[in-house]
């Protein structure tokens, strides 16, 4: 496994709308977290959806985002959290 | 379409949708086809309607009487589940996460409905209902207030959004008085 992020480090989600099937929900897009957990590689999900054999697997992350960050109006409480698993295609450093 | 199916044995007491026309077209195909067997159709379907809470309330309840049950779940959810003798043959992985007096998950699949059905059965309604699955991300407090669960500022809600290849189990915190 060749991951390029480890636990702790700040990330940034890609932006983008490929064609066809991904799993990167456009909320999440452009926003910063920090990697909670290395999940291991898995195969990508954007090849699998059309029948193609998912390689090269890709490395996934949860990642976790500051609830204040993701939405300007959020009500809750200041350390409240969303994670996410993203694969690393969809990340840069931060 | 073939006039047999018709009268299928588990055919809704309802007009059929035209999902359900799709559904049956396909099947008839891949079947006519020699791809499926009608056998395993069915025994996949009885294998998913056997599915049900009761198998995680199982491994919850050992979770709480059993920290070092709790602590293996935690490192490698299969493996622990499968002490149990239960084989939840799910493809994707299982993480599961613990509630504290801290900490709070709530899990959400807002592309789709992924859910740990092997353990689970199917999920609710609700859980795939474009209101939860769009709430929870943004409002999880509100949310599960309507749930019943009133949590206080000083706990750390932490939503879970299952995008990808993991399946969460939360373990609840055990409620107080249950001991003995």
């Amino acid at each position: 496994m060749n991951m390029r992020f480890k636990p702790g480090d700040r990330v940034r989600v890609r932006v983008g709308s490929p064609p066809g099937h991904f799993r990167t929900p456009l909320y999440i897009q452009g926003k910063i977290g920090a990697v909670e957990r290395v999940h291991g590689d898995y195969r990508n999900p954007e090849s699998l959806a059309y029948g193609g054999d998912g390689l090269p697997k890709q490395p996934l992350y949860l990642v976790r985002f500051p609830q204040s960050h993701l939405w300007r109006t959020y009500a809750g409480a200041a350390q409240d959290q969303l994670l996410m698993d993203i694969y690393e295609h969809w990340l840069k450093p931060a | 379409m073939r006039e047999d199916h018709h009268d299928k044995p588990h055919a809704p007491d309802h007009p059929m949708t035209e999902f359900e026309w799709r559904v049956e077209a396909v099947q008839a195909l891949l079947i006519e086809k020699g791809i499926l067997a009608a056998d395993e159709v069915r025994r996949q379907v009885e294998e998913m309607d056997d599915r049900s809470p009761a198998l995680g309330a199982k491994v919850i309840a050992r979770a709480w009487v059993d920290p070092a049950f709790t602590a293996r779940l935690l490192a490698d959810a299969r493996s622990a589940i499968l002490e149990l003798g239960i084989d939840f043959r799910q493809e994707a992985a299982l993480v599961a996460m613990e509630n504290t007096a801290q900490v709070h998950h709530v899990v959400v699949c807002t592309l789709c409905s992924c859910y740990p059905r092997g353990l689970l059965g199917y999920p609710p309604d609700w859980y795939k209902s474009l209101n939860y699955r769009s709430r929870v991300v943004v409002d999880p407090r509100g949310v599960l207030k309507e749930f019943g669960t009133e949590l206080p500022t000083t706990v750390e809600v932490r939503v879970l959004d299952s995008t990808a290849d993991m399946r969460y189990l939360v373990i609840p915190a055990r409620p107080a008085g249950t001991e003995g």
